[in-house]
């Protein structure tokens, strides 16, 4: 663990919008390969803390280290997936096929005036072929259900071939037969192809079988380890790290 | 129908295409306006594919408001001042239109809550300031005008065409250069901002773009029906296409289609091309949804 930096560390973090304290004092590290399911309830600065790690909210405390290397230098942000909650905001009615929607995580990486090539067009059959959506290549993305549009993002994501894939809320808009087989996606990208993922939920109950390590958030950080550590909490402690309370809990990790 | 008139109209229909390519062959205006057309039928539909995936349909309507205020402001210069006297007013329309299309963005930062505000603005805006122009100006604009709001095959100019065939060009190179970057703005902004592509630059090079589209299709189109221009054939391809790359190409399509009809109709019929083409471009766009219909 120590030879080789976390893909994300997470120091003294403190983030306040106008006068409200929406973090304080988190400390978050997680190592590669890992499986990180990030619960909390909602409004417990789960999608603030994402977009701090992404680079779209400025931190004036604390410290965000990617890769070893420190946020504002940070510059190959391609070696970071993100699906935000697609289900939720996405034009429907938009005629793109789901190869093109995916060529759009190609976009950076092709650059400026260039257009994509053979090489692109494999790279996205072959993301999309992850993802187990390889005969939909042609069909309009609106053409699809909910849990499939959310494959198509994720496979958006990691067209570039990212180290690190981030996903928040993956599930919303996904009905409940095929989360199952949503998950074992997820579990195929982690342990085959060997992706570090950072998953976002408010649901804890369905991915305490699937993550290797488990934060839960509320404002403060309230415990962060791995399954086997988190499987021996007792039901008081559980119900704490999950309740609305902002009170430290004893066994409150300092990294 | 017998064999006879059905001969009989072939042969009008033959020979009037015989009239048309005289014509067009004899008279420079007639190539001017249907070269202008054609190239038009591109591009506007073009960009237009991408305005109304983006819901800015509004914006191009606006935009071509802006645009009459620019050509009255340019014909009353070209009356009162000697040194604006041979200036083409479609300049000014340019100008103004590119100058609303910043506006626009402004405004619409202005109003974060109520973004369709800046059209109204625009829009009477525009008006009100063209109605002006045209007022203080000496009579006789009328005629002009009614070529300026509904389009014209008499009036266009070879400038008119050289500005078009510029501008026509400008699109193109950009199109084709910063299609991924435009396609995935329009898909999904968000997505292209954390991604690292420069969103901001990448619009304000569209909506120039677009603004420009708006004040050289305006000759054959005129004022008030550009924006259908933009919007009806990608409306009708939005029901048929696979892919947004389809939806380029069937909009191009119909535009052209719509195009070449309208002033051939507009020719033979000694109408406004503006309202034969529109009204070419609904057709279709009937067409397509009673098709799709009976399809399913």
């Amino acid at each position: 663990m120590k030879e080789k930096p976390p893909v994300i560390d997470i120091r003294d973090v403190n983030f306040r919008y106008d006068r409200e304290n929406v973090l304080e004092h988190i400390n978050l590290s997680i190592p590669k390969g890992a499986f990180v399911g990030l619960v909390g309830p909602n409004g417990s600065g789960k999608s603030t803390l994402l977009k701090i790690i992404l680079g779209l909210l400025k931190i004036k405390e604390g410290s965000v280290e990617l890769f070893g290397i420190p946020q504002e230098k940070f510059k190959e942000w391609d070696r970071i997936g993100f699906v935000s909650q697609k289900a939720n905001s996405f034009n429907t009615g938009f005629p793109a096929t789901v190869a093109e929607v995916v060529m759009g995580g190609l976009v950076k990486k092709v650059g400026l005036f260039r257009r994509p090539g053979q090489k692109e067009k494999d790279a996205v059959k072959r993301a999309v072929k992850a993802v187990g959506m390889e005969s939909f290549l042609t069909r309009n993305i609106g053409d699809l259900s909910g849990g499939q549009q959310q494959r198509v993002f994720i496979a958006r994501a990691i067209v570039s071939n990212p180290s690190v894939l981030i996903l928040d809320e993956p599930t919303v808009g996904v009905d409940s037969q095929n989360v199952d087989s949503f998950y074992r996606m997820l579990t195929y990208l982690n342990q085959e192809l060997g992706m570090t993922l950072l998953l976002v939920t408010h649901d804890i109950g369905t991915i305490t079988d699937k993550v290797t390590h488990v934060a839960c958030l509320n404002k403060y950080l309230h415990f962060h380890g791995s399954m086997e550590q988190f499987v021996e909490l007792d039901e008081q402690e559980l119900s704490d790290l999950y309740g609305h309370g902002i009170r430290l809990l004893d066994h409150h990790h300092d990294h | 129908m017998d064999t006879a008139s059905a001969c009989l109209i072939i042969t009008t229909i033959i020979e009037g295409k015989n009239i048309m390519i005289e014509a067009i062959f004899t008279y420079k205006f007639l190539q001017n306006a249907f070269l202008s057309g054609a190239i038009i039928g591109i591009i506007a539909p073009l960009l237009g594919a991408f305005i109304v995936v983006r819901r800015l349909s509004l914006i191009a309507d606006a935009l071509s408001h802006v645009t009459l205020s620019g050509i009255a402001a340019g014909l009353l210069l070209g009356q009162k001042a000697s040194l604006f006297a041979g200036v083409n007013p479609l300049y000014f329309g340019m100008a103004f239109s590119v100058g609303g299309s910043l506006l626009i963005e402004r405004l619409r930062n202005v109003y974060r809550h109520y973004q369709e505000l800046a059209i109204p603005i625009m829009m009477s805006g525009g008006i009100g300031i063209g109605v002006i122009f045209i007022s203080l100006s000496d009579k006789g604009l009328n005629t002009d005008l009614f070529g300026y709001l509904f389009g014209s095959i008499s009036a266009v100019s070879r400038t008119d065409l050289y500005a078009v065939i510029t501008i026509s060009a400008i699109v193109l190179i950009t199109v084709y250069f910063l299609y991924k970057e435009l396609f995935i703005l329009s898909f999904d902004e968000e997505f292209a901002k954390a991604s690292g592509i420069p969103a901001k630059a990448v619009h304000l090079a569209f909506i120039i773009l677009t603004a420009l589209v708006i004040a050289v299709s305006m000759r054959i189109v005129g004022v008030l029906l550009v924006s259908a221009l933009m919007t009806l054939p990608v409306a009708a391809s939005i029901r048929l296409a696979k892919g947004f790359k389809q939806t380029i190409w069937l909009s191009v399509l119909f535009g052209e289609i719509s195009v070449i009809t309208g002033l051939i109709s507009a020719f033979y019929l000694d109408l406004a091309p503006g309202g034969t083409i529109v009204v070419t471009s609904i057709l279709i766009l009937l067409g397509v949804i009673i098709w799709k219909k009976e399809k399913n």
